[in-house]
Order: C-alpha cells, then structure tokens, then sequence
C-alpha cells in the first residue's frame, strides 16, 4: 500500500469517510508542493500525517479548509466535495490550527462564543455548546477567565474545545503539541484520541513527532509533497523492516534530518 | 486504508448515526448570529483595548485643539458650500478629522488582519461555512462599528470645544457642488436639490440633527476605506509593512486632500496638486461627511465613494477568493508549505 492509491476499490459499506483526498496536487507557480497525494481517514479512525517541515502538510490543511482550492484532484469532506459544496464540506470540519487563533483579552467563553457565531450558533445555544466543549477538555470551571491567564496546554485545549463547537466529523490538527511540554502534550494528546473513540471521530494529526504515533494508529508518510506511505502501524514496520516508526521514517524517506524521538 | 482495530463499537455506532445527519442547511438567523458575533468580537476587542481607544480618541483632538487653533488666524475660510457663514478653521477641518479617524482606523484594521493573519485567527474565520464575501463584509463593518464609536468619542469632545453641526431646518438632497470637469453637463442641469424639512422636529432637536444625518456618510465612507485597507491586507505580507502603509497610504491620502484646506486654496497654490486632491477617493470621503454634517447630500461624492466602496470591496473579494485570487497564488495567509 504505497504511493497514494488508497482509496481504490474502497466504495465504503462503513460509513462514508471523513476524509477523502483523492489525487491531489498543488503548485505556487513553478514549486510543486504537493504531487498526487491520496489518503482517506474513516469515521472514528485517528491517522497521523508524518512529514519534516516542508513536506507539504500545511498545504494539505490549506486545501482541506479550503483557503485557497485544489486545483487538481478532489477533497471530499464527509461526501461533500470541498470546492462544490465548501458550506456543506466545512461544517462536518473542524480544524486547530498550528498558530493561536484566540484572543488572549476575551474570556473562554467570549472566545467560544464568537466561533460558535461563525457556525451560527447565537444566545444560549451558543453558551450551552461552549459550556459542553470546554466540559470535554476540562476547563469548564474557567470559562470566565480571560486566555491570558492559561498555560500553553491549556490555550491548546480551548482551541481544540473551539474545533468541537459545532460537532464536526473530521477533526484536523496541525503540529497541536508543538512548543507544549510532556505533560501538556500527553494531555492534549489524550483528549484528542477519546474523542475518537467516544464520538468516532475521524482525526488526520499531523506532527513531525514520531512518538505521538501508537500501536493501532493508521500512518500517512508525506515527504516532498508525495505520500510514501499510508497504512497501519504495523505494516509500516513490517514493510520498512524497522522496529520503531522513527527509524521507518528515515528508511522509507532516505533523510538523516534530525526527528524528535520525544520533546 | 480500512479501518483501523482501534475502532470500537460505540465509535462504529456513533459513527453510522452521523452518517445519516446531513448538513445543516443555515437560515437567516445563522447569518444574522454569524453578522452579529464577527461584529462583537471587532467591538469587545475594542474595549478590551484601551490604549488603543484613547490614542484613536487624542489623535483627532490634538490636531483640532492644537494645530486648528494655531491656524485659526493664518488660514481663513470663506463661505463655501455647504457653509452659510464665515467658520473658524476648527470647524473647517472637523469632517476631515472625522475622516482621518476613519481612515486610521481602517488601516489599523487592516493591520489587525495582518495579524490576524499571523496568527491564524483569519483562518479560523474563513474556515466558517458561509460563503467568503459575507465573512469579509461583515468583518469590514464590525471595522466601521468601531470607528463609528470613535467618531461620536471625538464628536462628544469637540461639543464642548462649540464644534458642532449646525442646527438643521430641512434636509437636502442631491446638492451639487463642484462637478468635476469630466462630469460635464451630466448633472450640471440639476441644480435644484430635493429638500424634505424638518419643520416636523422639536426645535429643541433640530441642533442635534447633523449627528444624525452623519451616520449614513459615514457608513459608506468607513465601508470605501475599510475595503481599501482590507484589499491591501491581502497584498501586504508582513505586520512591520505598517509603517509603509503609515507613508505611503495615510499621509498621502490624508495631506492631498480636502481635509485640511478648501480645495479652491489648493487650486491657487497650485494646479496639478488640486486635480491630485480631485482624483483622491479620501476628498470625497471627507466632502461627504461634510455636508452630511449640514444635513445635506453632495451627489458627486456620493457617487464617486460608492464606486470606489464597489471597486475596492471587489478586489478585496477577488484576492481572498480560493481560487483566484491572491491567497490562492502566493500561499495564502500565515501559508508556509
């Protein structure tokens, strides 16, 4: 199962996928960033993106939210095609940015209730669905304390809380625990991987850390801007002939570069 | 990939109920809590930031108690529409300051959008399920909402200086004044404005009128500045580009036009700086809130800040359209591959 076409003969008795990527690429002017990239993340399923800085995954995530489109290829969200149906598409998306998005001087729940404006969500639906979120991350009883206040982990969780508001089905993360200390990423980390199993989520978690990948987790290989790799963790070491998923990584991508076994 | 072992029954059963929920079709009330929310946040942000209310608030007054005053004697203004009578230059220049302070702040939100940028809370926005023109339009006016409590800030202040608009008896419409020469005799031939009186109001309202007759100019005139600085948001890469902004954009905008000088003084200090200060959207901008001040409407600067509000508001979209515009080609806000 290499080199993309993992959505092939997969017409889904489950069901549909969160996340359907199906033969995309993209390019800024002459620099081709992504090169026939294919990866799908089912209903519930938590898959890690692995990939250096540069590889591409911030331009996936810009694609997948559509900040600017795909020009070939198709993102599918659920079954709403990203650039036919961006309205239908983003409203099963909820996405943590790797930059902060809050601001530090409102309080959580100003924070959360300005997002839940950008769903629609207005007055006590609002506040209810920003009280049930910040439940999930456990912060509930600092809804009223302004951002500045929080730790790095903690702001961490309230933008995850933010992703949450409108229950999404496909939860994107992008390099969420970078810059957080072992702690804090255990908890993000953990709150994250409940939700997969408590809500079926589906997750695509994008991180250059390789611990962050367990046993059962799926692995999307991103390097350059093509997919090397997409398959369970097992077969991943199997198919590399390593026994941890760092040392697969440097054979399948033939790179030295520095991983981070752990922060 | 199938999926994985991990998944358990409750997932696999949760999951299959999401499958059947379609989307949510979004009504009127979902827009109008989206328009609300992106709104509040401009203007809670606001608040939150008082630094930022008070050097918005002494920068128009320190020019009215200090430069204003000290031209008072040099500079003498004659009676020009729409005045009735010879004006101190502090009354004079009022709209050009209210204009500056829209300006200012449509550039200063602009560079909250460079910012924004940076740090991703532009994304979160343009990642919400409403389609991208209403996101932006309604990001501009919470911008004018909060130049609009500026604008009554300053106006507040300069009351007790007696700068106030004077007391309105009646309401004109469509005054022409000054066509521009391209204009030809297009409008030249309407000379007599549309007046609606006022003869209706309390007299002790009728001082207080002009500030509301303002309010709609300087709707359109914070949306024309608004839309300029969020095109030019798009085009600036870095948050430290503002103090190019600051003497490229501002200054110009400000200087070359009729906010400070009557443009008649201009033409007679020189030609080609007058047509500069007729070609700059700003003047009408200024001219606008000027005679909305009187209670009256100036046609052509209605017309030519409506334009430019269109054009600017266009390129605006266009450069943040996903596919098309410059997002699109350059890698998009806080977009590194």
């Amino acid at each position: 199962m290499t080199n993309g076409n993992t959505t092939e003969g997969h017409v889904p008795k489950e069901p549909t996928p969160s996340l359907v990527v199906n033969g995309v690429s993209h390019a800024f002017g002459d620099k081709t960033v992504l090169s026939n990239v294919s990866l799908t993340v089912q209903q519930g399923a938590f898959v890690v993106l692995l990939g250096l800085n540069g590889a591409g995954k911030s331009t996936l995530f810009s694609l997948v939210t559509r900040l600017y489109d795909n020009v070939s290829g198709e993102i599918i969200i659920r079954g709403f095609d990203v650039r036919r149906k961006p309205s239908h598409a983003l409203q099963k998306l909820g996405v943590v940015f790797q930059s902060r998005t809050l601001d530090s001087d409102l309080s959580l729940l100003q924070n959360l209730k300005y997002h839940a404006a950008l769903h629609g969500f207005s007055g006590a639906e609002a506040t209810a669905r920003a009280m049930h979120v910040l439940g999930v991350v456990g912060l509930a009883e600092r809804a009223n304390e302004k951002i500045r206040a929080l730790s790095g982990g903690q702001a961490r969780r309230v933008e995850i809380a933010r992703s949450l508001m409108h229950r999404p089905d496909l939860l994107l993360l992008d390099e969420a625990t970078v810059g957080l200390d072992i702690g804090s990423r255990e908890s993000v980390v953990k709150i994250v991987r409940d939700l997969v199993h408590r809500e079926g989520l589906g997750v695509l978690w994008a991180t250059h850390l390789m611990d962050e990948v367990k046993a059962g987790d799926q692995v999307v290989v991103l390097h350059k801007g093509k997919v090397l790799f997409a398959g369970g963790v097992s077969d991943f070491l199997k198919s590399t002939g390593k026994d941890s998923v760092s040392a697969a990584f440097r054979s399948i991508t033939g790179s030295d570069a520095a991983i981070e076994e752990a922060a | 990939m199938a999926p994985t072992d991990t998944v358990n029954g409750t997932a696999r059963m949760v999951a299959a109920e999401r499958a059947e929920a379609a989307a949510r079709r979004i009504g009127i009330s979902g827009y109008l809590a989206c328009f609300n929310g992106i709104v509040w946040r401009e203007v809670l942000r606001y608040l939150h930031q008082r630094e930022r209310f008070f050097s918005a608030l002494v920068r128009p007054l320190i020019w009215l108690f200090i430069f204003a005053a000290g031209f008072r004697q040099t500079l003498g203004v004659s009676i020009i529409p729409p005045y009735e009578s010879y004006v101190l230059y502090e009354e004079f220049i009022a709209p050009g300051l209210i204009g500056m302070i829209l300006l200012f702040n449509a550039m200063q939100s602009s560079l909250s959008m460079v910012y924004d940028r940076e740090t991703g809370a532009m994304r979160t926005l343009l990642v919400s399920p409403f389609p991208r023109s209403f996101l932006l339009l309604s990001k501009l006016l919470g911008g004018v909402s909060v130049a609009l409590l500026q604008v009554y800030a300053f106006l507040f202040v300069a009351w007790f200086w007696e700068i106030r608009p004077p007391a309105i008896s009646e309401i004109k419409l469509f005054t022409m004044y000054d066509p521009p020469l391209w204009l030809g005799d297009a409008f030249g031939s309407v000379k007599e404005p549309i007046v609606i009186s006022l003869m209706g109001l309390p007299s002790f309202m009728q001082p207080f009128a002009g500030y509301i007759t303002v309010i709609p100019a300087l709707l359109i005139a914070g949306l024309m500045l608004g839309s300029l600085a969020l095109f030019m948001s798009s085009v600036i890469k870095q948050l430290e580009n503002f103090a190019g902004v600051m003497n490229f954009v501002i200054f110009p905008m400000f200087f070359a036009s009729s906010a400070l000088y009557p443009l008649w003084r201009i033409r007679e200090a020189s030609p080609l700086l007058y047509e500069i200060c007729r070609l700059n959207p700003f003047t009408y901008c200024v001219e606008l809130i000027r005679f909305a001040l009187h209670g009256q409407i100036d046609t052509v600067s209605l017309v030519v800040v409506l334009a430019c509000t269109a054009a600017f508001l266009a390129a605006a979209v266009y450069a943040y359209n996903p596919s098309k515009g410059l997002i699109a080609r350059r890698g998009g806000p806080g977009g590194s591959a």
